[in-house]
């Protein structure tokens, strides 16, 4: 079967993010961007199926910039056959995705499509779920364990009180918790033959796609920082201090 | 303005989460209608007839939502949300499954995990695992949110005397079924809502290790989290992360032990009243947003906590 995985190019974990001073979104300049870790753990589970002979063909697309072709060569390296960077310079919001996705998906029909459940930028948690709701899939959110099984997938999903399986009808929609498996990472040999595996390039207007944000960033701020306190000597006088001077106890 | 509110539950009790997200509704402003879709649910329902400031309660009762299916909800909810200018649930995992796809049905966008109401089309939420705060405001006719219950005090849970509805409207996509759980049973308070968390990170070193935050969990009543190394470890489940991508907490005491302070751990605990951290490492980023900082080996600080705290509780 044929997998479809969406990755998204983000600022890279370990930066510190900084508000920029006019208070009109973060400072991406010169910062190390990279593939969103739930992205990377999507695609690790894509190439696994395939490892066990259950997918013959993993499709990776990305919508952004042209930078984030980045992001699909990384893809590629660590396994997906082909590449579809759907070239958007402005900012594209889950819900627009959803519907762009919703169009590589009737175009290349993919039994299973996998994206990370929230990419670390803007923490949005929407756009499978969304992608889903649209093309009139079932969805696995938060998975931790995914199981083909024929014409279904049994996901395994992430909840508020523990762990929660469902049998979904393929087609169907996944999106990635953290435990569901660890990515590897790109060879150098892989690398080098990425370079050469096919990338197609479309714009929104090619899948017939208007991007229309309904939502506006007014300001961005820096959190209230929280000053460090004190430190204790010992255990008596910490118990002494929440129970005396901060009174939680 | 009329706004409808999707209560969080588990067919037999209210999540205090929905009082806090009826109190997101009541700073947006409007007559507030909390919709109780389960299996055999009515408790569920008479609960919410009792909020504070709900003026009906519209029940929809039947096997399609018993496991709170994403698909069958999204359509319930796309269906009956239609007519309201607003509709909100709580940014737990299941509001954070079927929300988007309500947003999706009604062609708009969804506002994600919001802190504050701004007015009734502006919210603030927090991105980058909560480095910036956005105020974002939203053109669509219907607005779909998602909040987080640390940002709102939740509104009283008697008192109120509102109308109960029963809805016969049966959405079953057919797209997924129900095929088990393993639901962590404990009697300790619920994690998102506990008034004192402790919570361990890997220098726990294995999950065995966590009975002895358990003791001082009991003697404080109070509820337990973990780290993501601790869980990704096996220490403890899932359901215990705290964190960017695991569960927010705002209690009056955090305890964190054995963690070190990665932004996306702070990210689920940084808004707590109190934090006091048991870490070896005196340069460990934790110290940075504590307000009381033991640097000690946490294999001999928790059991001593246990034994002052024995002496003064
Ligand atoms: C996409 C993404 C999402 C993430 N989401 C989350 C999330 O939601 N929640 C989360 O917590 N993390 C999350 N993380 C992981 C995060 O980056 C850190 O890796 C993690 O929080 C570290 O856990 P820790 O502090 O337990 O472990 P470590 O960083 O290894 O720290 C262990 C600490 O224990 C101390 N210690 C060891 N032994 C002792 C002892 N005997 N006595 C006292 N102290 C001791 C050490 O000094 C150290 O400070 C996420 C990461 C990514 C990439």
């Amino acid at each position: 079967m044929k997998v479809l995985v969406a990755v998204k190019r983000v600022i890279d974990y370990n930066v510190k993010v900084r508000v920029k001073p006019d208070n009109t979104g973060v400072d991406l300049a010169n910062v190390k961007m990279a593939m969103n870790p739930f992205c990377e753990i999507a695609v690790e589970e894509a190439v696994r199926l395939k490892e066990k002979g259950i997918a013959n063909e993993i499709v990776v697309v990305s919508i952004g910039p042209k930078a984030c072709q980045e992001q699909i060569r990384t893809a590629l390296a660590l396994g997906a056959d082909r590449g579809i960077h759907i070239e958007a310079d402005e900012d594209v919001q889950s819900l627009d995705a959803a519907k762009l996705l919703k169009a590589v998906v009737e175009k290349e029909e993919p039994k299973l499509v996998i994206l990370g459940k929230q990419s670390i930028d803007s923490d949005n948690n929407q756009t499978g779920q969304m992608l889903a709701a649209l093309t009139g899939m079932g969805q696995g959110t938060f998975a931790s364990e995914v199981v083909v099984d024929g014409e279904k997938v049994n996901v395994t999903r992430e909840v508020d009180g523990g762990l929660m399986t469902l049998s979904l009808s393929l087609p169907a929609v996944v999106t990635t918790d953290l435990r569901l498996n660890e990515p590897r990472y790109a060879s150098l040999p892989n690398i080098m033959k990425a370079k050469k595996k096919p990338l197609d390039v479309m714009s929104p207007a090619d899948l017939g796609v208007e991007i229309a944000a309904r939502l506006t960033t007014l300001k961005v701020e820096a959190p209230a920082a929280r000053s460090a306190g004190i430190k204790v000597a010992d255990v008596a006088e910490l118990v002494d201090k929440l129970k005396n001077e901060a009174k939680v106890i | 303005m009329s706004i409808l509110v999707i209560a969080e539950h588990d067919n037999s009790s209210l999540k205090q989460a929905t009082l806090s997200v009826v109190a997101a509704a009541k700073a947006i402003g409007g007559d507030i209608d909390v919709l109780v879709a389960g299996e055999n649910c009515g408790a569920v329902a008479e609960a919410a007839a009792k909020a504070e400031g709900v003026a009906k309660v519209l029940v929809a009762d039947n096997a399609a939502y018993g496991h709170f299916l994403g698909e069958n909800l999204g359509e319930l909810v796309a269906e009956v949300g239609k007519g309201y200018s607003h509709i909100l649930t709580s940014a737990g995992t299941t509001g954070k499954d079927f929300m988007p796809r309500v947003a999706a049905l009604l062609d708009v966008a969804q506002v994600s995990d919001i802190i504050r109401v701004e007015s009734a089309d502006t919210f603030v939420r927090p991105i980058y695992a909560g480095n910036a705060i956005a105020t974002v405001k939203t053109s669509d006719s219907i607005k779909v949110v998602t909040v987080r219950p640390t940002g709102f005090d939740p509104v009283a849970a008697e008192g109120g005397s509102a109308a109960v509805e029963q809805l016969d409207v049966v959405k079953d996509a057919g797209l997924s079924s129900f095929v088990g759980e393993e639901k962590a049973k404990s009697d300790r308070p619920d994690l998102a809502s506990a008034g004192i968390v402790i919570s361990g990170g890997r220098g726990m070193q294995n999950g065995d290790n966590f009975k002895m935050l358990e003791q001082v969990a009991d003697l404080l009543g109070a509820g337990m989290g973990a780290s993501r190394a601790a869980v990704d470890a096996g220490f403890v489940p899932n359901d215990m992360q705290v964190g960017q991508t695991g569960k927010i907490v705002a209690p009056q005491l955090y305890i964190a032990v054995g963690i070190s302070g990665a932004i996306q751990h702070l990210a689920g605990m940084s808004d707590s009243k109190v934090i006091v951290a048991i870490n070896k490492d005196e340069e460990a980023p934790i110290f940075q947003v504590a307000d009381y900082g033991l640097v000690a080996d946490l294999f001999e600080a928790v059991p001593q906590l246990e034994e002052e705290l024995k002496k003064v509780l």
